[in-house]
């Protein structure tokens, strides 16, 4: 099969950020987000910092943004448990265009009731802070979507949050 | 024990003092994050340069946002500002640093053992902790005490001839800010972005 929409969905996420000029990638690991992570590693394109804690990711990307880079920060669920400070107080209230990808776990079929409870935080903290998030389910609309949501947090100035479901990254495609 | 790092014979200081010194030494178009509370208070009380920033909350990422303005503009020197009780929540941001490595990159600490700002309860450096040899574990190896006024301005002067990333730590006293931040956001990183063409 040949075409865009059966790309792997990493390979499609590193075309649309190349596309629109991101190439800082902060990240806290995740098994789901490992395609990805290995792929901007590997393309010489991207920057990659990877450290210690989802706070830092974000800050990072903010600090780069006010200094005329684009980025984007990569977590997981649990991982954006722990973020709603950095969020409230430096990404929304400045305004800064820190694009997210969470990969989203604690449901369809999760299996750890920890990660089933801190995935239920996401969307009411999304909600609350009025950030702007889509999420991604299937292969065909992961460039439409990824490319959407990062022009549009440049060019509104605002944060956004892009969840890959498990729909998009464990379901056979 | 740990080697030896300083601590026990650095002097204290003064921050609003010390800030002045070293804006006095910034003349390259220098950035400074500034970190939450007192330590903000006083950089924006020694003159409100364009390439400052001023963080109003997020305690503990100055290190982090300083990164990342290094990250976008390698080539300008980047200073980031924090008190003891910020840093002490975001230690593994010294990490990061050292990780990336940035030469034109510094990290200065003001160390009163004290959130100052919510009434004087004690941090952790008030009794067990050592933030530079915390930051020399983190891999900071360029991580000093500035043991007087006049080793704070030499430590200053190496840190900006680029080979680091550095960090330098000053105790200080409980004296209060010299003023008071605005805190407007937006107003704030516009006017940084313009100050350093981001």
């Amino acid at each position: 099969m040949t075409g865009q929409a059966q790309d792997h969905w990493s390979d499609v996420v590193v075309r649309v950020l190349k596309r629109n000029d991101v190439d800082l990638v902060t990240y806290v690991p995740d098994n789901v987000l490992r395609p990805l992570i290995e792929a901007v590693h590997a393309d010489p394109h991207f920057t990659v910092v990877a450290p210690a804690r989802e706070e830092e990711a974000v800050a990072i990307v903010g600090g780069a943004y006010m200094g005329g880079r684009k980025g984007i920060a990569l977590m997981q669920t649990s991982g954006f448990a722990t973020i709603p400070n950095v969020l409230a107080s430096f990404a929304c209230p400045f305004q800064l265009p820190v694009v997210i990808i969470v990969s989203e776990r604690g449901v369809l079929g999760e299996f750890q009731q920890g990660q089933a409870m801190v995935c239920r935080t996401m969307r009411p903290v999304l909600q609350s802070l009025g950030i702007e998030h889509f999420v991604v389910q299937d292969r065909s609309q992961v460039e439409f979507v990824v490319e959407a949501m990062v022009q549009q947090a440049f060019k509104t100035q605002s944060p956004a949050v892009i969840i890959l479901s498990p729909l998009l990254t464990r379901r056979p495609h | 024990m740990n080697a030896p790092s300083g601590r026990s014979q650095a002097t204290i200081m003064n921050r609003s003092d010390l800030t002045r010194r070293l804006v006095a030494r910034l003349k390259d178009g220098e950035a400074v994050v500034g970190g939450i509370g007192h330590t903000n208070f006083d950089l924006w009380a020694s003159g409100q340069r364009p390439e400052n920033f001023y963080m109003l909350g997020s305690m503990g990422l100055a290190s982090s946002i300083a990164l990342g303005v290094s990250l976008a503009q390698p080539e300008r020197f980047v200073f980031a500002l924090d008190g003891d009780g910020s840093i002490l929540m975001q230690l593994g941001a010294l990490g990061t640093v050292a990780s990336v490595a940035p030469r034109k990159f510094c990290i200065i600490i003001w160390d009163n053992g004290l959130y100052h700002i919510t009434g004087g309860q004690e941090t952790l450096t008030a009794s067990v902790v050592d933030l530079v040899a915390v930051a020399r574990g983190m891999g900071i190896a360029r991580a000093d005490w500035a043991l007087d006024e006049a080793h704070f301005d030499d430590l200053v002067g190496a840190a900006l001839e680029g080979n680091g990333p550095s960090l330098i730590a000053a105790r200080i006293d409980d004296a209060k800010p010299a003023g008071t931040t605005e805190r407007e956001p937006v107003k704030l990183k516009l006017g940084f972005m313009r100050g350093i063409g981001g």
